[in-house]
């Protein structure tokens, strides 16, 4: 399975401010019901900017300056909670390709990089300022340079990291990690030979 | 040298590296469940695949059953086509199903220990985040997404990295009227909703050695409320003697055999952790959330934060809890009216909640206005319940008793908070909307705290109402 490698991401930025913005935020559980991810784009942070609606207000997601936007900023610790990979589903079917935070909750980074949606981590400085440049140039386009371990917006650079074994397997379009699990298979029942509760 | 049982597990289950640095992690048991399977069978479809080791796969139906109407088709469309579609996959690929009619369907969580299917020393998966509770019995236990259910079921591994491991030592008595429910509220409120990022959580110290199997899914099913994805406790006598004569539990001279493996599992003395952390258990009062998240919790007497106690990074968050919770900073949270309780769920809807309330409500009477619900988390805790007697002391004391399910831990089936109500519940989240109503309120708390909200009509002192002492 030859994937796309992912070096670069470059597109308008949303900054959707808040801490420990957790997966049912993402994604409210009722839009679960469902066998397919088909069609979850359009319920993303649904909860939110139907509250956010109702007071008169607009979410960033649906702010007319924003619409477009394919890089997602926020806090930390985004996508805490549940596992649900229809939480990443949903920000990549809205059209989300890069997500750019102070941390990440492990499965949803897990389930992001596998649906090649990198997950950069950045200080909290850096993402108000560029939340700042964004809110100020709603047009300038972010390019988050994987390899170089960067984002540029307008004339400047902020340090954007990535772990390694994400950066190794985005970069070589390994960031699925099916077909190197597929290739491991006779390994996998050699091993599970040695174990008792296996072979019962 | 001396190893945790992270590190001995780790070892036996490692495939081979990957190519970028992760390892390919063999996962000995998978649970599936309604939600987050079908769009992994689809993938295996779409790429030809079939499931590798079906035996080692089993399913149940929970997240979407409702509690009350259980004959099918249910009147939720959607929800029925979840339940037939794992139905269906179910017996294409050969593999166990716990179903509706069955006698044995329950809460993933709850279903797995009570078959005798978590085993110490053993890696367990299943598409959700609290797949975490497994880990009581010594295995290494992770929540997953939909990706990764396609990558157990068509090669029996995931791609992993391994984490370090903080030690959390909990040590001495606890006070009457204070539970594992606190316990593990605590741990999370002084660590934080993300402390445990990069982590596993090993829990020792003689409050866990005193524990029963079932306080310690307790603690260890919230691990990832803490941020750390895997909570275990080192397997003992006791998470033994849960284990014998359950139906996949191994018999006879496998048995012993068996013992001496997983005896073998735990931690080494002087293993070397990469943190170790330690609290006393006296220091652990009844504790209820006053917020939108776990972590943000106090014990139940003490008053909701003022933002300028709270550190500079905590404070967005915090105001934005007070306006959904429509809490005041620096009042009482005792006295707050309740208008639903939930005892339940993964976390708390095991037999050993639903007797340690039942001893307590006798001759208590749900207030009236107030819903409360009893939802077993298993087919099988209810048939125990209802055996002893159980289901008819809530019933007479108020309680709607209902059939097995995750319920309104999440309201993904007819179990919801309407608007604005706020639910004193025995679950795990607090999240805004997770039960089912986006402006509905969650306090979380232990089962015998729901108990005393559900009768006085109010967050309350489980201890003064009941008189536990």
């Amino acid at each position: 399975m030859a994937l796309e490698k992912i070096t670069q991401v470059t597109g308008r930025g949303v900054y959707v401010p808040g801490d420990d913005i957790d997966t049912d935020r993402i994604i409210p559980a009722r839009f679960m019901k469902c066998v397919t991810f088909d069609g979850l784009g359009e319920f993303a942070f649904a909860d939110a900017r139907a509250a956010a609606a109702a007071e008169g207000t607009v979410h960033p997601l649906d702010d007319p300056r924003f619409v477009g936007a394919s890089v997602l900023l926020s806090g930390s610790n985004f996508g805490c909670g549940s596992s649900r990979e229809h939480a990443p589903q949903a920000l990549y079917r809205f059209g989300i390709r890069a997500v750019l935070a102070e941390s990440f909750a492990e499965i949803f980074f897990g389930n992001s990089t596998t649906l090649g949606m990198p997950c950069v981590v950045m200080r909290p400085e850096d993402l108000r300022a560029l939340a700042g440049i964004i809110a100020s140039d709603p047009a300038a386009l972010l390019t988050i340079d994987l390899l170089e371990s960067k984002v540029s917006i307008a004339d400047m650079d902020f340090p954007a990291i990535l772990p390694d074994h994400a950066k190794e397997a985005l970069v070589t379009g390994r960031w699925d990690a099916i077909a190197d699990l597929l290739e491991g298979v006779d390994a996998v029942r050699d091993r599970a030979a040695q174990l008792p509760y296996m072979a019962a | 040298m001396s190893k945790t049982l992270l590190d001995k597990v780790w070892e036996a289950h490692t495939v081979r590296t990957l190519p970028n640095g992760s390892t390919q992690l063999l996962i000995g048991t998978h649970l599936i469940h309604e939600v987050t399977s079908p769009q992994a069978f689809g993938m295996l479809r779409d790429l030809g695949l079939k499931v590798l080791f079906p035996s080692r796969t089993f399913a149940t139906v929970d997240h979407i059953v409702p509690t009350d109407e259980r004959d099918e088709p249910f009147s939720d469309s959607l929800a029925d086509a979840m339940i037939k579609a794992l139905r269906e996959n179910c017996a294409q690929s050969g593999i166990k199903f716990f179903d509706l009619p069955s006698g044995q369907q329950g809460i993933v969580h709850i279903v797995g220990p009570e078959q005798g299917i978590t085993q110490p020393g053993t890696t367990i998966a299943c598409g959700d985040s609290h797949t975490s509770t497994h880990g009581a019995f010594g295995a290494i236990a992770f929540g997953i997404g939909t990706s990764q259910v396609r990558d157990v079921l068509a090669t029996q591994t995931m791609a992993i990295r391994k984490p370090k491991v903080r030690r959390i030592n909990v040590d001495g008595s606890l006070a009457p009227g204070v539970y594992s429910k606190d316990v593990i509220l605590h741990i999370i409120r002084k660590l934080g909703v993300n402390g445990g990022l990069g982590f596993a959580y090993e829990y020792g110290g003689s409050t866990f050695d005193a524990f029963t199997q079932e306080e310690r899914m307790t603690v260890c099913n919230m691990s990832i409320e803490g941020g750390a994805r895997v909570g275990y406790v080192n397997p003992d006598e006791t998470t033994f003697a849960y284990l014998k004569g359950r139906p996949y539990a191994p018999k006879g001279a496998q048995w012993e055999a068996a013992v001496a493996r997983w005896k073998a599992t735990a931690s080494d003395p002087g293993a070397a952790y990469d943190e170790v952390i330690s609290y006393k258990a006296s220091e652990i009062a009844p504790t209820v959330t006053w917020g939108i998240n776990p972590g943000q919790a106090i014990f139940i007497d003490e008053k909701v934060p003022r933002l300028s106690e709270l550190p500079d990074k905590d404070r967005a968050t915090a105001e934005e809890a007070l306006v959904h919770m429509q809490l005041k900073a620096g009042e009482p949270i005792k006295g707050t009216k309740v208008d639903v309780a939930f005892l339940g769920s993964c976390t708390n809807g095991r037999l050993s909640d639903l007797t340690e309330v039942a001893k307590h409500i006798r001759g208590h009477k749900v207030r009236r206005g107030v819903k409360a619900i009893v939802v077993p988390g298993s087919q099988g805790v209810a048939a125990l319940a209802e055996r002893m007697g159980l289901a008819a002391i809530f019933q007479e004391a108020g309680f709607e008793w209902r059939g097995a399910g995750c319920s309104m831990c999440l309201g993904m089936n007819p179990d919801k908070l309407v608007g604005d109500q706020l639910c004193a519940s025995s679950s795990n989240r607090n999240f805004k909307g997770r039960q089912g109503s986006p402006t509905g309120r969650t306090v979380l708390m232990s089962p015998l705290m729901v108990a005393a909200a559900a009768v006085t009509g109010e967050i309350s002192d489980a201890r003064e109402i009941f008189h536990v002492a």
